[in-house]
């Protein structure tokens, strides 16, 4: 059993717009579904808050551990998302990394998250309890959807 | 957790209680090189995670695999990977349009 997660995808697009996909705030935050205060900058904190349906009441911490030109981007934070009632200051964070390699037909990322050993049971809970929260909350904008359409 | 289980003879140990019987200390040294003491103490480092519990049978400790902390953990992460999933996939879309 391995307590990293591991992701590889490959892009049609130069890696120059990869690298601007992931490193600017604003557009990071299109695709992450985040809104961001302001540029990442490498040991400095980067907050903002979710604007993924279902999890709007939550809070987007990270600390920028790298960024290195069109290679390398890394930033530790507490897996998906902060509860702003929660005190995380006590608890160890996993660590994102993203590379990028240039191939024949564009970009190659390759995606690690680490530490997940030191993740405590609450909130792991935690996490089912939103996953679940994100579902239902899904299920009804679907249901919602349905019912202004019929 | 995962520290719990770098180590190969904790993960024979494991290997060996996930079939679900239980077994006192004394099956579990005879098919190893190490001690009794040696078996003890790694039992105890994967009690102390909650993978292993032990009971009493009269006089006897007997220890059982228990594996609901690893499920909660692999279910943990699928959440976590599959939201990657789905993150990467909007970047994807995002970089090629």
């Amino acid at each position: 059993m391995s307590d990293r997660i591991e992701k590889r995808i490959e892009f049609k697009a130069p890696v120059s717009r990869v690298w601007r996909a992931l490193t600017d705030y604003r557009e990071f935050g299109e695709w992450f579904h985040v809104k961001l205060d302001g540029p990442f900058v490498p040991g400095q904190m980067s907050t903002g808050h979710i604007t993924y349906p279902g999890y709007e009441h939550l809070k987007w911490e990270a600390v920028v551990v790298k960024m290195e030109p069109e290679k390398a981007f890394s930033f530790t934070w507490h897996p998906y998302g902060i509860d702003p009632k929660v005190d995380y200051s006590k608890e160890t964070p996993t660590l994102v990394e993203f590379k990028l390699e240039k191939t024949e037909n564009g970009t190659l990322l390759l995606l690690t998250e680490s530490g997940f050993d030191k993740v405590p049971a609450h909130r792991r809970e935690e996490a089912f309890r939103m996953n679940d929260g994100g579902w239902t909350q899904q299920m009804k904008n679907i249901e919602e959807h349905v019912a202004h359409t019929s | 957790m995962f520290a719990a289980l770098g180590d190969q003879t904790r993960l024979t140990l494991v290997a060996k209680l996930s079939g679900g019987e239980s077994y006192s200390i004394s099956q579990l040294t005879s098919d190893s090189q190490l001690t009794r003491q040696a078996i003890t103490k790694h039992l105890r480092v994967l009690e102390s995670v909650g993978i292993v519990r032990c009971t009493r049978a009269g006089r006897e400790r007997r220890f059982k695999f228990e594996p609901q902390p690893i499920t909660d953990i692999r279910e943990y992460l699928d959440i976590v990977s599959r939201q990657w999933d789905e993150a990467l996939g909007r970047l994807k879309k995002f970089v090629e349009e």
